[in-house]
This record gives structure tokens, sequence and C-alpha cells, in this order.
């Protein structure tokens, strides 16, 4: 597996803000692994993501220090739209997203493969796969903005995926929706992972991330203060005191080994946790 | 009778969507409620209908003495607070101390009333420190602040917060429950629709469960969390803990972190040959 995006000390600065929203980063992402991205509010997730897709600084300009590379290649020397093939975005904010120029969510979703000049079979055939798969079949005929914003959430997310991009960022897709609606979603994008796909998710929900993530990317304060395979980082206890929020499993191990319990390896999922219990079960406490 | 009625309360948009069908609950004044279920079963039209922004099609809302029936949304918001699930749909000012001063200059307070209200409500929300910062030049999660800072500084009876959980961190959602246990000491009936089940289990005394636009049950989180029936009909799950303890068979209608590493360390023990 090749690395399809590179950080190289990358530093960015907003125009006419004074702080850099990312501080000399550095990390790879590898083809077809899912990267979780975590960190407090205000801490430089949104921009990373308009880093990746060079989005930042070809649109937002500002000030870029060091290089993002795309499959080798610095996002800054590539043409207009030519990342817009590689990579699927899906917005924060639904409403950010939806065209507004499309009266039903089937010709929203359409929209994308339009502006590519896809075959109109071919574009009825995916709108309609996807819409089964991200369970908006119901709504079809539905005006986009007199959704939810949890329908809003799924119609977005389906915009994206069905373009087939190699890349999809997708920045906090279930913030607005029922435990249900979050736990599709992220089977969803789990299976965009068995296509393939490189997938970077913003999200705070790591309990989720804890299942079905490969790697984690820790943010703070515009830096990335911790990177690597979720089992880990989520299970590193020190990051709940720089306000990281950790799964509750992780929680719980270290709540277990402060009343005495020695828990080897803290969990980050439930399954790990029921093991690691009934092995304790099984000895018995001190005597 | 309780402070807040509904009785029968059914709700349908113009054009015929029912949103929310033949509903009845009770609230007593100085409850902490939390309001759970799926997206579109109904939560937001319900809590709507306390202030007065819809209308039940059938049925009544009755909060202390006013039926809605007979009073405007302006009479009914002096006594019931909402903030929006958006809060982009709430904030229309310049600067946060505008912003959340609007409510008090609505409800004729005089100036010194309207600043005291407004510090109270900055401190407790946290964002003194912004007080002439334009909204929309702050994250989202901050501007849900601000939107709960505007219904606070209002100092009505009722407050009802409409996911409020959504998409904060680990600090923004302890700010939240520092807010609401301040709000609940003063005596406030609070109302919060969170799809956070720990959320949820942490901060409120009784849930109430919606599913498919009618209310399920409610009581309190170590009911509700441990009654599969209701869950399933609701497509809820229980709290990370609790499935471990169902999983581990620990019983006792575990909802808490504390409750779940005592009863692991209690079943540890007794398993120990002395």
């Amino acid at each position: 597996m090749g690395t399809v995006v590179e950080f190289k000390n990358v530093t960015y600065t907003y125009p006419l803000s004074e702080k850099p929203a990312i501080k000399n980063m550095s990390f790879k992402i590898e083809e077809g692994k899912f990267y979780g991205v975590i960190g407090e509010n205000g801490s430089g997730k949104t921009t990373l993501c308009s880093l990746v897709r060079g989005f930042a600084p070809d649109f937002y300009k500002g000030t870029l220090e060091g290089e993002v590379l795309v499959d080798g290649k610095p996002t800054t020397e590539y043409g207009p739209g030519e990342l817009a093939l590689k990579f699927g975005y899906v917005f924060q904010n639904p409403f950010n997203q939806i065209s507004g120029v499309k009266d039903t969510v089937f010709e929203e979703v359409a929209f994308g493969l339009e502006n590519f000049g896809f075959d109109p079979d071919e574009i009825e055939q995916r709108v309609t796969d996807v819409m089964e798969l991200t369970d908006i079949t119901a709504i079809a005929l539905k005006n986009p903005f007199e959704l939810s914003g949890g329908q809003q959430q799924r119609v977005a997310l389906a915009s994206t995926i069905v373009l087939k991009p190699d890349i999809l960022v997708i920045d906090e897709p279930t913030s607005q929706l029922d435990p249900e609606g979050t736990e599709s979603v992220f089977k969803i994008i789990s299976e965009m992972k068995n296509e393939h796909k490189t997938i970077l998710l913003v999200e705070h929900k790591v309990d989720l991330l804890a299942e079905y993530a490969d790697e984690i990317l820790v943010l703070k304060d515009s830096e990335l203060i911790k990177a690597g395979p979720k089992q880990e980082i989520l299970s590193d206890i020190s990051l709940l005191k720089k306000n990281v929020q950790l799964p509750q499993m992780s929680i719980l191990g270290n709540e277990l080994r402060k009343l005495g319990l020695p828990i080897k390896n803290i969990p980050i999922t439930e399954d790990q946790a029921v093991d690691i219990v009934k092995s304790h079960l099984a000895k018995g406490g001190k005597s | 009778m309780a402070y807040i009625t509904l009785d029968h309360v059914s709700f349908e948009y113009p054009g015929g969507f029912l949103a929310v069908d033949d509903i009845s609950m009770e609230i007593e004044k100085g409850e902490c409620i939390a309001i759970i279920g799926q997206n579109g079963a109904g939560k937001t039209t319900t809590v709507k209908m306390l202030n007065g922004l819809l209308r039940p099609t059938k049925g009544d809302v009755i909060i202390g003495d006013m039926n809605s029936k007979d009073h405007t949304i302006a009479q009914m918001s002096r006594n019931v607070g909402y903030v929006f699930q958006n809060p982009d749909d709430q904030i229309f000012h310049s600067t946060i101390y505008d912003e959340v001063a609007f409510g008090t200059k609505v409800l004729n307070k005089t100036e010194q009333e309207t600043k005291k209200l407004v510090d109270y409500a900055l401190e407790i929300t946290n964002l003194a420190q912004y007080r002439d910062v334009n909204p929309f030049n702050l994250p989202f999660s901050i501007r849900k602040f601000i939107s709960i800072a505007a219904i606070i500084a209002m100092d009505t009876q009722v407050m009802i917060f409409d996911e409020p959980t959504a998409g904060q961190d680990l600090t923004g959602n302890l700010r939240l429950s520092s807010i609401l246990e301040h709000l609940h000491k003063e005596g406030k009936t609070l109302i919060t629709i969170s799809h956070d089940m720990e959320f949820v289990v942490n901060n409120f005394d009784r849930v109430i469960v919606m599913a498919n636009k009618k209310v399920v049950t409610s009581g309190a989180p170590s009911e509700i969390f441990w009654n599969f029936e209701a869950l399933e009909k609701s497509m809820l799950k229980q709290p990370y803990v609790s499935r471990l303890c169902k999983t581990l068979n620990l019983g006792g209608n575990i909802v808490t972190m504390e409750e779940t590493s005592q009863a692991i360390l209690k079943a540890v023990n007794a398993k120990t040959v002395s």
C-alpha cells in the first residue's frame, strides 16, 4: 500500500488571521486505510480536511508553509478541479453542501455525476444504488431543504460517495443523527473501505472509531499531538488530561485500574473489555 | 395537576404530515428531563408545542394555568424558553452581548435587570470573554452556547434544549452538564432532547422515550435503559457500560461508569478464594 497524502512540516494560516490554524504538521495517509481525526472543537480538524484536498490554500488563499503532497505532488501544483476528481468531501454542515439548484433528493444526488458528464443510464443506476445504501430511497422525491438535519446529512454523504472518489474526506457526518443512524453511517463508511477507498473521518464519537477505524490522528491547539494505530492511541489514558475524549471502555479500564484491578492492557472496545473482565473473573481478586 | 400537561396532543403540519400522534405527558415544576428517540420520532415538534411555536391540531398543552390555545407565542415564551437545534436559526445580532440581551428587551426588563441577566447567562455558559465578538466568527459548538445563553437570560421557568450535545467535544459536554446543574438548582424545569445516551444517563432524573410519533414510556435512566422492549421499539441502544454489564451478566440495572466499575470489582472479589 502506497502513501496517498503526505504532510511535510505544514503550517497554514488563514488570510487576515494572526495565528496559524495548522502548526508544523507531518504525517502520511496510506492507501486503503480508515483514519479517524479527533480533538477539541477549534483544534484545526476542518482546516486539516481543507488542506488534504487542496481546498486550502487554493480556495481560501492564506499562507501555506511546508508541503501537502497528493500522490507525491504538492497540492498547489494541481490544476483547478483536478483534485476534485480524486477527493470526495462531505461537509460538516449539510446545508453548505446541498446545491440549492435541484428540487429533489434524487436530482441532488445525481448532480455531481451530471457535472462530470456521465451517461444518463449509468447515473440513474448509481444514484439508485447509493440511495439504497444510505437509506434515503423513501425521500427520493422530497426537496433537500425540506428534510431534517439527519436526513440532510445522509443526502450529503450519498451525493459524495456516488462519485466513487479514491479518497473520502468526511467532516462530522453524524452530529445530528440518532444512534441507529450513526451506526449505519459508520457501516457505510467501512463498506467504502472494502472497496479500497481511503477514508479520513473527523468524528467526536470515539467509541465507534474504536470499532471501525484503523488509525487515529489527535489534534490539539492546531498541532498533531498523537498519531498511530487506534489501539495504541485510544488506550492512551494521558490524552484525557488534554481534553481528548476516549472510548467508554478505555475510561472503564482506567477506573478499574484505579480501584486496584491489575488491568494490563486498556481495552478500547466492548469485546476487549468483556475478555479482560472475564479473565479477571476467572482468576479472582486479591486474596 | 402537573406544571406541564400534554393531554392527547397531536400535531399535523400543513400539507397533512402527522408529526405527533395523540401523546400525553406530565412534567412537574423543577424536573430535569431528557427526551430521546430516533430522528423523526416527533421530539422537536413536541417541544415546539410547549412554547407555542407550534399549536396542537388536537388536544391541549397546558403550562401552569395557561392553555396554549388561549395565548400567543409571545405570552407562552415568557414562561417557556426554547433553544433551537440549529443555533443559526436563532442568532441574528452582530455581538454576543446584543444577541443574549435581545430576549430581555422583549420582556421589557430595565437596563439594570438586563445587564444582570445577561452577565449571569454569559458567566454560566462561559462566554463572558466573547461578549463583544460577532457570533458568526465563532465555531458552531460555541454558537450553540450563545443560543443557550440567550434563553437563560430570559429567565423563563421552563427551558428547552434541542440537541445541545450535537457536535460538542468533551469540554462542551462538561460545560453543558454544569449549565444544567446550575439551572436545576435554581428550580428551573429543564427539558433536553439528546442522542447522547451517556450524557442522558449522567444528567437527567427522568427520561421520556418517543418513537414513531408517540411516547413509548418514561422513567429513571436505570429503568429505561434496561427496558429492552422499549429500546427495541424506539431503535435505541443501552449506554456502552450497560451493554458490557448485560454481556457479563452483572445485573442491577447499571447505567453509569461508577456503578459498572464497582460491580466488576465486586464480582471479581466474590470469586476470590481466600
